[in-house]
């Protein structure tokens, strides 16, 4: 029988899905997870030491600061655990820890919790950690392991990422030191190369992105639009003359496909429009070959992405979509 | 040739629940509670007192307003109390209480039997109109008045989409009764002097699709199966999917040759200007995880909540939801006691599994609301001015005012945001403002 229930009385909808800011979250780490442990696998105990650092030093931060300022604890949604990830892939495995959890706590608290905690965010937290680090110690930040001897794990012998081979001593040069060109694809496409810890396997950051997109968390246009522009555009501007270039090089080599993938791809910091999302990922890809063909850095993606970030409410702004209805643009 | 409205969701539709349940006439309650606004518009005004007897189909309310539809006695008795009592879309209203005497006796002269090819267009208008029809989806328009557009139409539309999840009552109507849907379509055919007319459901009824193409295989009505995806009935997507015109802002159906009527509005229209019956019953789901035995009623208007419920054997679970409608743009029930209406389409108990979703949480642009919005909006956008109070901005530069409230932006938000009820606390405040600009406004005249 009905008897005296108490009942709720709310707005409708009064049906919700499933999904959850932390089940999102933890997809992307999930994602993130065969580039990871590869990268233990190929640098060694250092890698794995700089990623734990990194993610334990971003959430603590959140948990702290959550703690301190009487805000609800979101520490452990998934988010910060991205961070953290992130930031130590993105990064060099020599880098000492302590540099690591600085980085870690600089984009939680400074990137992230200072604007107002997940959703107000303008920047990629972790991009604004890497570029802290970056100004901050130059000289570790661009130290890498040898390329010459990668079975025993990290050479205390520094070499020099193969981006950074093609900046200072030009095409044949990169190419001879993998001994052949399609050596050099074999390399990066596997790889087994130098690099920031997490950035060297293409194939497993694709196969990340390609569930990103599956699942849905993903628009498949905002990877490949970034991709294929870096394409073009590195094959048109070759070192001589017009269409020289080396796409296949350049998509494989340096960070970006953990930069497109996953990113480039993180909801907070891009628009929210597909439209929106076409220009940020076509602007991103162009930046990141100017800086990487004119600039003074070998590697561009993170500070391509951290500008179209600065350019997301603007391209939010001019990208609104058309109102059902409003007659214009039909 | 017709077209998908961009945006959409799928929800899981809960439909199974009724959806094998034939139509079953709910014996008449011993009372029943007939609130005296039922309708968009003016509400009526009583036109009997307490200790009348009456009889079913007997006008019981009214109003000099254009707005409105006449109230009629759903069974025959005694008036017992007039009063305000628990309302579904307002917290109380004024209604007439009737002690049933059993009798269910129809007013004099009802039913009619009469040939509506043989009626013309005023004696069909005004048989709609003192039948007190509204839109049974839950609009509540009164029906008479759509009936009667004050610009040129073209294009009939029965709304069979039926998009709201758990809801089946429009779906047995069309499989059972098709006849009297494709009868109402004709008859308005013929009102509205329209050539062209539609009757579109959703591809996930294929069986009511097939009856009602059997049904109206005489007529030049076509019968049109549309890509299940909420919110395929909401008027405008309709309009859209069928004829491919767009609804202007702040626009109605008629501003585009369009009339849409839900299709248990249209069955009550053939009963009206056929029979001469005033709307004194309707079809209902009752459903939901905390029904006992989920069903598809003929209830009669003013049957209180509980004696539906009880009739379908109670509640299975406690409920943490009674809701008057589906469950993506239904109303919240606070009382058992509030009555059947017009435009009931349906009334659920939903548990707590199905309607606690946890803490809102900031929103973190994911951008799905702006996937899944049929109108183009940025609900997102539109959340936060309103949490802001920018209620202006939500209005002049997101468009607030274009929202339909179908709920699909909340429903697949990650961080859990009550979008619609950002986006209503905004209309509201918009409203209040205009009124007292407006105030304002005559009163600065009236010291001139």
């Amino acid at each position: 029988m009905t008897g005296d229930t108490k009942f709720t009385i709310s707005s409708s909808p009064h049906i919700r899905d499933g999904e959850t800011i932390d089940h999102i979250m933890w997809q992307v780490n999930l994602a993130l997870a065969p580039a990871a442990i590869f990268a233990v696998c190929w640098f060694g105990l250092p890698a794995l030491i700089n990623m734990i650092t990194g993610i334990v030093a971003a959430v603590a931060a959140e948990y702290l600061w959550q703690k301190a300022m009487g805000k609800p604890i979101t520490a452990f949604d998934g988010s910060a655990f991205i961070t953290g990830l992130l930031l130590a892939m993105s990064m060099s495995p020599l880098l000492p820890p302590y540099m690591v959890a600085i980085g870690s706590v600089i984009a939680i608290v400074v990137a992230k919790e200072s604007m107002g905690g997940l959703g107000f965010n303008v920047f990629n937290p972790a991009h604004i950690g890497r570029a802290a680090l970056m100004v901050s110690w130059p000289i570790a930040m661009t130290t890498w392991s040898s390329m010459q001897d990668f079975s025993g794990g990290v050479d205390a012998v520094t070499g020099a990422t193969p981006l950074g081979i093609l900046k200072l001593e030009g095409y044949e040069a990169l190419v001879n030191t993998f001994g052949g060109q399609s050596a050099m694809y074999e390399s990066l496409f596997l790889g087994t190369r130098n690099g920031s810890l997490g950035e060297t396997s293409t194939v497993l950051l694709l196969l990340g992105g390609i569930y990103l997109i599956w699942r849905g968390y993903v628009n498949y246009l905002v990877p490949t639009l970034m991709i294929v522009t870096v394409a073009i555009l590195t094959w048109v501007c070759g070192p001589s003359g017009l269409f020289t270039g080396d796409p296949l090089f350049h998509v494989m080599a340096g960070g970006l496909m953990l930069g497109a993938f996953f990113m480039a791809t993180d909801m907070v910091t891009i628009p929210m429009t597909v439209k929106g999302q076409v220009i940020f990922a076509v602007g991103a890809g162009a930046i990141t070959v100017l800086i990487r063909l004119v600039g003074g850095y070998p590697e561009g993606v993170c500070y391509s992405i951290l500008l179209m970030n600065a350019l997301t409410p603007l391209i939010d702004r001019v990208t609104k979509p058309r109102i059902f209805g409003s007659g214009e643009g039909k | 040739m017709f077209k998908s409205f961009l945006g959409g969701i799928h929800p899981h539709d809960g439909k199974d629940l009724a959806k094998d349940k034939a139509i079953e006439a709910m014996p008449p309650p011993e009372e029943v509670v007939i609130p005296l606004s039922q309708h968009i518009g003016a509400p009526c005004s009583p036109t009997v007192k307490v200790g009348d007897t009456v009889k079913r189909g007997q006008v019981i309310g009214t109003s000099e307003a254009f707005m409105h539809a006449d109230i009629h006695a759903s069974i025959s008795g005694k008036v017992v109390k007039i009063d305000s009592l628990p309302h579904s879309g307002r917290i109380t209203a004024p209604a007439i209480v009737i002690k049933n005497d059993g009798e269910d006796a129809w007013a004099d002269g009802l039913p009619l039997s009469r040939n509506w090819e043989s009626m013309d267009s005023e004696e069909i208008l005004e048989a709609i109109r003192s039948a007190g029809i509204v839109g049974m989806g839950g609009a509540t328009f009164p029906a008479h008045i759509k009936l009667k557009p004050q610009k040129q139409v073209d294009i009939l539309i029965v709304n069979g989409a039926e998009c709201e999840p758990y809801l089946t009552a429009d779906y047995r109507l069309m499989l059972e009764e098709p006849e009297r849907i494709v009868t109402g379509a004709q008859i308005m055919q013929k009102l509205l002097g329209v050539k062209t007319a539609y009757i579109g459901v959703e591809d996930n009824k294929p069986e009511a699709v097939t009856a009602l193409q059997r049904a109206a295989s005489d007529s030049h009505i076509e019968v049109v199966a549309l890509p299940t995806k909420y919110p395929q009935g909401a008027e405008k997507m309709l309009i859209y999917a069928l004829t491919g015109r767009e609804v202007p802002t702040g626009g109605l159906p008629m501003d585009v040759g369009c009339v849409v009527q839900n299709a248990g509005t249209v069955a009550a229209i053939a009963d009206a200007v056929e029979q001469g019956l005033p709307l004194t019953e309707r079809i209902t789901t009752v459903s939901g995880d905390a029904v006992q035995n989920p069903k598809n009623l003929r209830v009669r208007i003013g049957t209180r909540y509980r004696d539906v419920l009880d009739y379908c054997g109670g509640f299975a679970e406690t409920p943490a939801k009674i809701l008057a409608g589906g469950p993506m743009m239904g109303f919240a029930q606070y009382d058992l006691d509030v009555p059947v209406m017009k435009g009931s389409s349906g009334i659920l108990a939903l548990t707590k599994k199905l309607t606690e979703h946890g803490r809102e949480r900031a929103c973190i642009r994911c951008g799905r609301c702006v996937q899944g919005c049929p109108m183009g909006l940025i609900p997102s956008m539109l959340s936060i001015l309103s949490e802001r109070g920018d209620y202006t901005a939500a209005r002049d530069d997101y468009g607030l005012m274009n929202c339909i409230e179908c709920g699909s932006c909340t429903f697949v938000c990650p961080a859990k945001r009550n979008i619609v009820q950002y986006v209503r606390l905004a209309k509201g405040e918009i409203r209040a403002q205009m009124a007292r600009d407006k105030a304002k406004a005559a009163s600065k005249e009236a010291k001139k």
